[in-house]
């Protein structure tokens, strides 16, 4: 690998954060939800949608990334913020609904908004990928050579937004980099079911510009493919579509009882669990040795258990505080 | 015809049935929607569908809602019933377009000629913590633009017979279903969520409302899981003395104006509780009625309890101050019996 130690070693360390923080979550949404599972109960009520197994996705753009590049991401955001690198604990504490929270408690899981890093994300399937575009918009009109990236599942593929997006940004050369998190399922809905080609990276040649797959859920591999995405877009050359095959490794969302996947397919996805077998390659390669793993693994959970702490120890917002935020200028609306 | 039969089923459930019992009758009924098939709709609205009438007639949809929902349009012009399913009614934002520029219009642009009999179900309503995208109830704006039918039952019984009637009814129904009413094993159930349901076919007329409760006090105008509130309201209430009457509207187009009218002329007083926004929509429109219909009987100016003019938030303690409760209900009927 001609890639540089500290970009291998920081991808690794992101995807053990994510995915610790992800089992946090889990373990405290479902705490005391049980044994009669009820969505609005406990400490954090509502829906869930976790990304185990989808942090190569979010990593493998990481080191390529600059002050100022903007992110737009889904209902299943937590990789995408963690790795753009969004306060962990005012994350955590939005998602617990408290008033130090991102979003004064007011978003909650699918609506992280941060201004630095420059972050947001929707429960609205394709909503982003637009926002992307204006994003990346404001750039050119800035003059800056920031870029604008924009997540979204396989699913958001087949929304009408998807396609707008692709040719707004072919058609006024915009630096965007459009990142199809290819997770196979939308739901329950499997994506042969769903969309009427193999690979969305093909629509990419309906828009005019350049459409990679990336074949497997490997860091490495996502980190040379946005590499030259990201550049490209910096460079002023325009959009890029990158598909990339990845695992969502638990139910769509907590509480799902996953019964439309078989068997066979779950315990093949957990056997390349890609935290695993990225760090065997990065152990086979020397990259780091064991007593470096276990004192990433120690820190990555540190981080982790802060914002947890951080989040629980603060206070709730108060009732009225409702009618706050509506409009700028934190006005009351009546 | 009565039906004695004491068969319970959850709303839920009956809303499967109601479906059910039309496509085992009419070949020409459909279902399209997102993971309505394997999945049986994430609320349980398709539940059994995929396995009684195969995929030809349940069908899986991709994320394309402009798309399918724009299809049944189609299908429906040209002699299908679809029913077609929009996940959360918060999602119309994608595809609006379909449902009031054209589904809702296009009887009307034919002079009558076309007719577009189709059920645009979907699921409404907040109270758990899913935040500003997935917890509004929006019925206000589909009955505010002309051209569609708006259901919205509160129990079983209705859940099934509204679905029927929406199933065969000319014009294009919206058929909104409170996921708190829904009686779904995961989500906080009122005890009404499950009830009796007969067997076979019926219908349960739209654009009539029920008296949820009998009372001479006060009016109780409401709708959805509302309805809910308000009768655990009146519970409250009675043992203060007061009795409150809880009328379910049902449907909001048409909208059953005599029984808004006929209760506030026995009970005097008027309160409406709506979980939708303040705002331009039901609340004002039932006040309005009741003011033109029956001014000369109202004892007080009747009074709103509705979710304010804010997205829905997401944390638990402002959701909680932001939905009408029961102790607000309760509270708001108190102060209106003083009141004039
Ligand atoms: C416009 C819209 N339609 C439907 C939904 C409901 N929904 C939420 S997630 C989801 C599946 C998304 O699949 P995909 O885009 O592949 O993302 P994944 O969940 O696999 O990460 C659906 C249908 C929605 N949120 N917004
Ligand atoms: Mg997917």
């Amino acid at each position: 690998m001609d890639i540089p130690k500290d970009h291998l070693v920081d991808m690794y360390e992101t995807m053990v954060k994510i995915r610790r923080f992800e089992e946090r979550i889990r373990e405290l949404y479902f705490a005391d939800k049980l044994p009669a599972f009820d969505i609005a109960a406990g400490l954090i009520p509502g829906e869930m949608h976790l990304a185990a197994g989808q942090e190569p996705v979010a990593v493998g753009m990481r080191p390529h990334l600059k002050a100022g590049d903007a992110i737009t991401a889904t209902h299943r955001p937590h990789h995408v913020a963690i790795a753009q690198g969004v306060d962990l604990n005012k994350m955590a504490a939005e998602i617990f609904g408290r008033e130090t929270g991102l979003g004064r408690g007011k978003g909650g899981h699918m609506h992280l908004f941060s201004v630095e890093p420059n972050f947001g994300c929707s429960g609205i399937i394709g909503e982003g990928m637009p926002v992307a575009v204006g994003a990346a918009m404001a750039f050119r009109h800035k003059g800056t050579d920031n870029v604008a990236l924009s997540y979204f599942g396989e699913g958001a593929a087949n929304q009408g937004a998807f396609h707008e997006s692709l040719n707004l940004a072919s058609l006024w050369k915009l630096p965007v980099v459009f990142i199809c998190e290819d997770n196979a399922y939308a739901i329950s809905v499997p994506k042969a079911a769903s969309t009427a080609i193999p690979d969305n990276s093909d629509r990419a040649s309906a828009y005019g510009i350049p459409g990679v797959l990336v074949g497997e859920n490997d860091p490495v591999a996502v980190y040379e493919v946005m590499g030259e995405a990201i550049a490209r877009a910096r460079r002023g050359d325009g959009p890029s579509l990158v598909e990339i095959k990845t695992d969502r490794l638990w139910g769509h969302f907590e509480g799902d009882a996953d019964a439309y996947r078989s068997e066979e397919f779950k315990t093949e996805m957990n056997e390349r669990d890609p935290i695993i077998v990225y760090g065997n390659r990065l152990l086979a390669e020397g990259v780091l040795n064991e007593a470096d793993m276990a004192s990433i693994q120690q820190a990555m959970h540190d981080d982790v258990e802060a914002a947890i702490e951080f989040a629980m120890a603060s206070p709730y917002p108060a009732p009225e505080s409702a009618l706050e935020d509506v409009f700028a200028g934190r006005s009351v609306q009546l | 015809m009565t039906t004695t039969t004491e068969r319970k089923l959850t709303t839920q459930k009956a809303i499967a049935e109601g479906i059910a019992t039309e496509m085992a009758e009419d070949d020409s009924v459909f279902v399209m929607g997102e993971d309505v098939g394997t999945y049986g709709g994430i609320f349980g609205a398709t539940e059994g569908l995929l396995d009684k009438f195969g995929p030809e007639r349940i069908m899986d949809t991709p994320i394309s809602e402009t798309g399918f929902i724009g299809a049944a349009v189609g299908a429906a012009i040209n002699g299908m019933r679809p029913i077609v399913e929009l996940m959360f009614v918060d999602f119309f934002g994608v595809c609006m377009d379909q449902i009031y520029n054209n589904m809702a219009k296009i009887h009307y642009f034919s002079g009558g000629n076309v007719k577009v009999p189709m059920v645009l179900t979907t699921a409404v309503g907040g109270g758990y913590s899913d935040a500003g995208q997935h917890s509004q109830t929006l019925w206000g704006m589909f009955a505010h633009l002309p051209g569609m039918k708006v259901v919205v039952p509160s129990n079983p019984y209705d859940a099934k017979g509204l679905m029927i009637a929406a199933i065969r009814d000319d014009n294009p129904v919206v058929y909104m279903f409170h996921k708190g009413v829904l009686g779904l094993g995961w989500m906080t159930n009122n005890p009404r969520a499950t009830g009796a349901v007969p067997e076979g076919p019926y219908e349960v007329p739209i654009g009539k409302a029920a008296v949820a409760r009998e009372g001479t006090d006060l009016t109780i105008v409401t709708i959805g899981l509302s309805v809910h509130k308000a009768l655990d309201a009146a519970e409250d209430l009675e043992k203060t003395g007061i009795s409150a009457e809880v009328l379910d509207l049902r449907s909001l187009v048409p909208l059953d104006r005599e029984a808004i009218v006929a209760s506030v002329e026995k009970t005097h007083r008027l309160l409406v509780v709506d979980e939708d926004y303040q705002s331009f929509g039901m609340s004002g429109e039932v006040i309005t009625t009741a003011v033109q219909g029956a001014f000369d009987y109202l004892d007080a100016p009747p009074m709103r309890l509705a979710t304010p003019d804010i997205p829905i938030p997401y944390s638990h303690p402002l959701e909680t101050w932001a939905l009408p409760s029961v102790e607000r209900i309760t509270e708001a009927a108190s102060t209106l019996l003083v009141a004039g």
